[in-house]
């Protein structure tokens, strides 16, 4: 397979640049993202976030100087300031420090997008190979499950498992990863599709490879890269569902902040703290738009061909 | 044609059934125990009448079978009393639909009249700063989170400015039929909304507006002499339009979801909100009903859109 690969790589590789003619699929992709500046830029600020969010207990006790549960209500509703740090982008109606619960915020917020992706994409490419390869009475009765799945609007769904049975952040993680693999399995099925009538899985099936090894070694190695740039744009995806899940009061409990409960109750301070309302907002729209660019400057990188047509 | 959509409605059957197992099981496993949660509290009763009260109720059924009845009475409409207003269920969401068709239908309109546009105007300009201001606002439109523009659109436009009302579909005491009122409430929710139809719309036909306009048969028509208006709208624009169709899909799943946020935000009184309230107070009817309405939605929105599809594409026919 490994084979087929590189050769794929190679003539991709050899349309748009000589001077690399021998590398493979991966070396090639990064040699032209790296070139990509939009991309690099988002992963720079996507990775800075990340770094900040993980960073958050030491930010908060040597930068801040600031729990993210400590309140004060001598200092509610302060207004942004240098002094004291911890209120450099103001605090709440308890006197929270902003700063503090946003960075904690995003440790909830990123640890759900990107768990709830990689459980999504092992339910989705799992089922989606199975689907796609052994065809007949499991496609249809996964096909119809994916149906179904799909047409009950997933927010909907979210709001009643919350609201009943009032999941944890882990519960809520698995929940999320449970309900979105629809769209990685609709992909995968596809591709293996066409894949499984290719020649180079007719060969390993000469030499006596079983079903589960030309799914895994022959198959799933040629879908891999695109299943990449679906997942890096899923986790915004996520992101976004869980924010507004947890606006809702149905997502993430307070105390433990998340950018989504965060806004709750900004607007109804509007008018005291308008503060409140910008920075959680803004740090949600960032990740996801570095995710999405992230996501399409992958696919510019791995399918050059389909480059500017997105 | 006839038969192809009488096949598509079967098709939808099993979906249907899928959905009302999902709603069944969400609200039958959850904790608690229906019944000592309906007594709690209640003096002078022995665990002869719970037995005798689950009995009655049928709770002591195998789960197959309270499906079975379930099922039987959904199917006549009957998704019991609400528990907080003492209704019938279902009439008291059906009440609502009109809010969420107005706001779903003011949204794909504001979707397509500004997303297609945009994109056939991106790609007719490709390479453009105009084809970079549609392609930076294809990305952003995705990103922002819906609540969250909505909050600032209230902030700006109803708090600051007070240009339009924050919340509700009329101003209270106006006529039902004030229809400057109405739209005056619209007009933000609805945008919203189709912020993500908008910049999904217009990267869409950005695509295959490029796509069609280097097929041989467009390069033909400019040989011809046609003006470049009758190529782009006769020529390139129809075919480009197909796949908007399949794109229908997805936007409505986004529409009827959306909604829900976009509802809660706007105190829009629509399915979605009072889903939602019913789901804060685990008033399980309503809940059910709810989710069968919105789902049901879509299922139609589904079976809507293939059948446009084979009506702009009559190459489609049954698979």
């Amino acid at each position: 397979m490994a084979t087929t690969q590189t050769t794929v790589g190679t003539v991709g590789a050899a349309l748009v640049t000589d001077r690399r003619a021998s590398a493979g699929l991966w070396s090639n992709a990064w040699y032209r993202l790296r070139r990509d500046r939009l991309t690099m830029a988002s992963a720079v600020v996507l990775i800075l976030l990340i770094v900040l969010s993980l960073a958050a207990p030491l930010l908060s006790e040597y930068v801040f100087q600031m729990s993210f549960e400590r309140q004060d209500l001598l200092h509610a509703y302060a207004a942004p300031t240098l002094d004291p740090l911890g209120y450099v982008f103001g605090s709440d109606e308890v006197g929270r420090s902003q700063a503090v619960r946003l960075f904690y915020g995003g440790q909830v917020s990123l640890f759900v997008g990107f768990m709830a992706t990689l459980i999504q994409l092992t339910i989705g490419v799992l089922l989606g190979l199975v689907s796609g390869y052994q065809r007949g009475r499991v496609d249809d009765i996964i096909t119809w499950f994916i149906t179904t799945l799909n047409s009950v609007p997933a927010i909907f769904l979210l709001i009643i498992f919350s609201a009943l049975f009032a999941p944890g952040p882990l519960t809520l993680t698995i929940v999320i990863g449970a309900l979105f693999w629809t769209g990685i399995t609709n992909f995968v099925r596809g591709q293996t599709f066409a894949l499984r009538e290719r020649e180079f899985v007719t060969a390993a099936r000469t030499i006596g490879a079983t079903g589960w090894r030309i799914m895994f070694r022959h198959i799933l190695p040629n879908v891999l890269p695109l299943i990449f740039v679906l997942s890096a744009i899923d986790v915004g995806s996520i992101i976004l569902t869980e924010s507004a899940l947890s606006y809702l009061g149905l997502g993430i409990i307070p105390p433990t902040p998340s950018w989504g409960n965060m806004l709750t109750n900004a607007s109804t301070y509007f008018n005291r703290a308008p503060w409140l309302v910008v920075p959680p907002g803004v740090v949600i729209f960032l990740t996801v738009l570095c995710l999405y660019l992230i996501g399409d400057g992958l696919r510019d990188a791995l399918d050059p061909r389909l480059k500017g047509e997105k | 044609m006839r038969t192809y959509i009488i096949r598509r409605l079967i098709y939808a059957i099993p979906t249907l059934l899928g959905i009302s197992v999902i709603v069944f099981l969400i609200t039958r496993l959850s904790p608690g125990d229906p019944v000592r949660l309906y007594t709690f509290g209640a003096l002078n009763i022995t665990e002869e009448d719970i037995q005798a009260l689950r009995e009655h109720y049928g709770l002591n059924k195998p789960l197959y079978e309270q499906y079975g009845s379930w099922l039987w009475q959904v199917l006549q409409g009957d998704f019991g009393k609400s528990l907080q207003y003492n209704r019938p269920a279902l009439p008291l969401l059906l009440e609502r639909l009109p809010a969420t068709l107005q706001l779903a239908v003011a949204a794909l309109t504001l979707q397509l009249a500004i997303g297609v546009p945009l994109g056939v105007i991106a790609a007719l300009k490709r390479g453009t700063w105009i084809d970079n201001v549609v392609r930076f606002f294809g990305v952003i439109g995705h990103a922002v989170p819906t609540f969250w523009f909505g909050l600032l659109m209230i902030i700006v436009f109803s708090v600051t400015f007070r240009l339009m009302p924050s919340q509700g579909v009329l101003t209270v005491g106006h006529d039902v039929w004030d229809i400057p009122d109405r739209i005056k409430h619209i007009i933000m929710p609805a945008f919203v909304l189709a912020l993500a139809g908008i910049a999904n719309y217009s990267r869409y036909l950005r695509t295959e507006t490029l796509d069609v306009i280097s097929q041989d048969y467009v390069r033909t028509a400019h040989a011809k002499g046609l003006s470049e208006r009758t190529v782009v709208f006769v020529h390139a624009l129809r075919n480009a339009l197909i796949p908007m169709v399949t794109a229908l899909g997805g936007i409505l799943a986004a529409l009827v979801s959306g909604a829900l946020v976009v509802e809660q935000v706007f105190t829009w009184p629509g399915v979605g909100q009072f889903t939602y309230a019913a789901a804060r107070s685990k008033d399980y009817p309503v809940i059910m009903a709810g989710v069968m309405v919105a789902s049901t939605l879509l299922v139609a929105s589904y079976l809507l859109r293939d059948i446009m599809y084979a009506v702009v594409d009559p190459r489609i026919k049954v698979k």
